[in-house]
């Protein structure tokens, strides 16, 4: 059944619409009419109550995220790699990323605002404490699933320690360390939007729902929840891709 | 070339205190282009023999000798082929045979007609760019051999390499494999538990005692070849060697 995946969303939209004649009240259940044309204007600032066209907003929230991302990946692989090979350190690491792991991002807000202060740093340091430990977790687990055989055999055919790393060690682990690259960026997708109800920000798909709701435009909060999942659901299909275009072997090591 | 080892043991903690003993004092003298089978039951240590003179593990007693040299770690004019799991699943089965060379420094253009080469000794040329998961067991196996013969070793160390495969295609690669060892004069160390395997290749069948692994019997095979398991011949000197086995099998239990 190739088209049964689109029949619970066109019914939860009829289902909507229904509502909205229904309930009658905008505030609560805003019509499709309403929601649409700002879906449809993402570039125009009059559907946005002046607060920036969706596109720009949304261009903040990425750049945000991405920048929190990238300084998670570069913070988290090298120390994953560290630990996946020596027992050593990882024995000194674990207990503390064990303690730290449980504690929701949004627990580091009231600390993040004491140190970085209201800005930029402050949205990057709760995005960058999404994105690190899936990513961390996963590049141990990597580096420890590549086979020991693999690596004897660079051994035999001459291979240095250097080599080993970077043409058996990586390669090897690199599919599921993608695989934390893709669950870390949906966590930090879902840090930024609450990052930006932060108090003093002025710009991103987080602050613009927030902002809506200050002035009862529940239709802008649809439109701008829809932009938010949309932009995940394409991130995630881009990793995806790659994944099946690069790391297609994985799960056929024979 | 002549590979010694003299006096090789390998002892190991075992569980609580106890120190197992894995080998002890193994001789053996390996001429240039002999094809040596290293047989015995399995947990007898002919595979930590064997990891011992790749390199790959270190002996605990005793000394290995090539050319009149001690060596002790992994050496360039051998080559290790393992029984399963050794291709690099992201690479295709030609970048598999280049690795070797790789990581010797050649570029990329030589490297790939050296590997080629081999190929096509192996009768695969037609799989240069596919992905070791695409093949079967037996074309898996071949590819390992090639890139162990890539890095042009003096000496193959094979640990079961055929085990894992059916019978059918086990003897095909017997027969292979004997081909190739004709026409490239390597000198090669067969570590198999199968007696009628170490038969059929073998210049001389070293027969290994199970705990400690130490060497019981030698036996020359001066059959000529290609030889006929159904033979006459082949039949006596499979159950002479079959009778050292279970000697030495029952004379160990005690």
């Amino acid at each position: 059944m190739r088209y049964l995946r689109f029949l619970l969303p066109i019914l939860l939209i009829i289902g909507w619409e229904v509502a909205s004649w229904v309930v009658n009240n905008p505030f609560i259940v805003p019509s499709l009419e309403t929601v649409i044309p700002i879906l449809l204007h993402p570039f125009s600032p009059a559907y946005t109550l002046g607060t920036g066209s969706l596109v720009e907003n949304a261009s903040v929230s990425i750049q945000r995220v991405g920048l929190g991302f990238l300084v998670a990946a570069a913070v988290a692989i090298p120390i994953g790699i560290l630990m996946g090979r020596s027992t050593l350190l990882n024995d000194f690491f674990d207990s503390t990323i064990e303690l730290l792991r449980p504690i929701p991002p949004l627990a580091w807000v009231p600390l993040a605002l004491a140190w970085f202060k209201i800005g930029l740093t402050s949205i990057v340091f709760i995005i960058f404490i999404g994105a690190f430990f899936p990513i961390l977790l996963n590049t141990v687990d990597g580096v420890r699933s590549v086979k020991k055989t693999w690596i004897e055999v660079a051994t035999t055919l001459g291979a240095k320690e250097q080599q080993i790393m970077t043409k058996v060690v990586l390669p090897g682990a690199a599919p599921t360390i993608w695989t934390g690259l893709r669950v870390g960026f949906g966590i930090a997708w879902m840090c930024v939007v609450a990052a930006e109800w932060l108090p003093g920000i002025s710009k991103g798909l987080g602050y613009l729902i927030l902002y809506a709701y200050n002035f009862g435009q529940t239709n802008l909060i649809i439109a701008g929840m829809v932009v938010i999942g949309v932009i995940g659901l394409l991130i995630d299909f881009v990793f995806k891709q790659v994944e099946k275009k690069w790391f297609s072997w994985r799960g056929l090591e024979r | 070339m002549t590979l010694v080892l003299k006096g090789l043991s390998k002892s190991f903690q075992g569980e609580g205190k106890t120190e197992v003993q894995a080998l002890s004092d193994i001789n053996l003298e390996v001429a240039d282009g002999e094809f040596v089978s290293v047989l015995g039951p399995s947990g007898c240590g002919k595979t930590t023999l064997l990891r011992i003179i790749a390199g790959l593990d270190h002996a605990t007693g005793g000394s290995i000798l090539l050319d009149g040299n001690r060596i002790d770690g992994p050496c360039p004019r051998m080559a290790m082929i393992f029984q399963e799991y050794s291709l690099y699943p992201w690479r295709t089965v030609l970048d598999n045979i280049a690795f070797g060379l790789e990581m010797k420094g050649m570029e990329k253009q030589r490297r790939r007609e050296k590997a080629l080469e081999f190929l096509e000794l192996v009768g695969l040329v037609d799989f240069a760019k596919n992905y070791p998961f695409e093949l079967s067991g037996g074309m898996r196996q071949r590819v390992a051999v090639a890139r162990a013969l890539a890095i042009d070793p003096q000496i193959l160390l094979m640990d079961e390499p055929f085990g894992a495969l059916d019978a059918q295609t086990r003897n095909m690669l017997q027969r292979e494999l004997l081909d190739i060892w004709e026409k490239t004069k390597k000198t090669v160390i067969f570590v198999t538990h199968s007696v009628d395997e170490a038969v059929f290749l073998s210049d001389r069948v070293v027969v290994l005692t199970a705990r400690p692994g130490t060497i019981k019997d030698m036996v020359q095979i001066d059959l000529p070849r290609p030889r006929d398991r159904t033979g006459a011949e082949f039949a006596r000197i499979r159950r002479y060697v079959l009778d050292h086995v279970e000697k030495t099998a029952f004379s160990s239990k005690v």
